[in-house]
């Protein structure tokens, strides 16, 4: 038995406890890959030109990796505001489905909705997988304080990794930096093909791939959105072709 | 109306949240109003990660191409090759994801360093 014994000390020990086992479970193999990958993006948001402040707010406010490293590229590209706007928009439509699949593991018949507003913030691919992975195993009023404790330090961790990054990053030599710089794209090169659901994905990858470069030259300030528009429509084409397939012979 | 459009401090911010905030916690919000009403394995989400998964590949397309800064000065084959050998050994090693980081900067060092 608890010693002060009445239930809202109880009550509110318990949430502390469960808010600690959230900040925990971040320390873990996903997050040191995140860690990895986002001391990538520190050194490319520098090099992209932008400030200190610039980088961490961003990190802040966007969170979704995929969604700043678009931003970031669609800045280096010199796309105007609607079409970055709409680069990262369609870059982070899968959101909302995984907040979708999130938000009936969280809520109880008593959370009120602006809490689940406001976790909904953290909600990118590494706290989610871990979250969908460790949240059966909390009890059920107790998931919200942990998703809680396990989002937010996922954000301020890496937050304070990209300063110390753009801080040390001005020191390295030319060829640190250049490995620095080199850190995003391979992260995303090797993540992005372990996240694909289904071999459109793969496909979607590859497209995507050639037709970055491609429309770079043909159509600069617009070469995120049509590469993403028709690399992914023609991936999408050919899981349609191929299902077709599946169901005739 | 580019980011460097305007030359004021808050400008960069403005962008930010427009073209950051907005357009990712704009999903989020609507995942939580949504509540139960989508299901992850519908064909139309197929196609949401697809234009996804190719923004962001043409993206890393983009930056392995045509980078910036530091990594301009290298040569195209290098960033290939390395990118390449980062691939390779990732699905070599059952894809984990840091032995690949780790090769395809290794091969990168190598070559700035030799070069």
């Amino acid at each position: 038995m608890n010693r002060h014994g009445s239930p809202e000390a109880t009550d509110r020990e318990g949430r502390a406890v469960w808010f600690l086992r959230g900040v925990w479970r971040s320390f873990s193999i996903p997050g040191l890959v995140l860690v990895s990958a986002f001391i990538g993006f520190a050194g490319l948001a520098r090099e992209a030109g932008l400030t200190l402040a610039q980088t961490v707010f961003m990190t802040g406010i966007v969170w979704a990796l995929p969604a700043k490293v678009v931003l970031v590229g669609a800045v280096l590209s010199g796309n105007s505001l609607p079409a970055a706007t709409f680069a990262v928009a369609l870059s982070s439509v899968r959101l909302a489905p995984m907040v979708v699949a999130l938000t009936p593991e969280l809520r109880t018949e008593k959370t009120r909705p602006w809490v689940l507003y406001f976790l909904s913030h953290f909600v990118a691919v590494t706290s989610w997988v871990l979250a969908m992975e460790s949240l059966r195993r909390v009890p059920r009023d107790m998931r919200t304080v942990y998703y809680a404790g396990l989002g937010s330090t996922l954000v301020l961790v890496n937050m304070a990794v990209v300063a110390v990054v753009f801080l040390v990053a001005s020191r390295l030599p030319p060829q640190m930096s250049a490995a620095l710089f080199f850190l995003t794209p391979v992260y995303f090169l090797t993540s992005l093909w372990g996240s694909a659901r289904e071999r459109a994905g793969h496909v979607a990858m590859v497209l995507g791939l050639a037709a970055g470069p491609v429309f770079h030259v043909l159509l600069p300030g617009f070469d995120l959105l049509a590469a993403g528009v028709i690399g992914g429509g023609l991936a999408y084409a050919w899981h349609r072709a191929q299902r077709r397939r599946e169901f005739v012979g | 109306m580019t980011f460097l459009a305007i030359d004021a401090w808050w400008w960069p911010f403005v962008f930010i949240l427009v073209a950051g905030w907005l357009a990712t916690d704009g999903w989020r919000f609507l995942g939580v109003y949504l509540g139960g009403k989508m299901s992850e394995e519908s064909d139309i989400l197929v196609f949401v990660r697809c234009i996804a998964t190719a923004l962001v590949a043409a993206v890393i397309a983009n930056l392995l191409v045509f980078p910036g800064g530091a990594l301009a000065d290298s040569p195209l084959a290098l960033r290939i090759a390395a990118a390449a050998v980062s691939f390779g050994t990732y699905l070599a090693a059952r894809k984990n994801i840091l032995l690949g980081i780790l090769a395809g900067e290794a091969v990168l060092l190598t070559g700035l360093y030799l070069l």
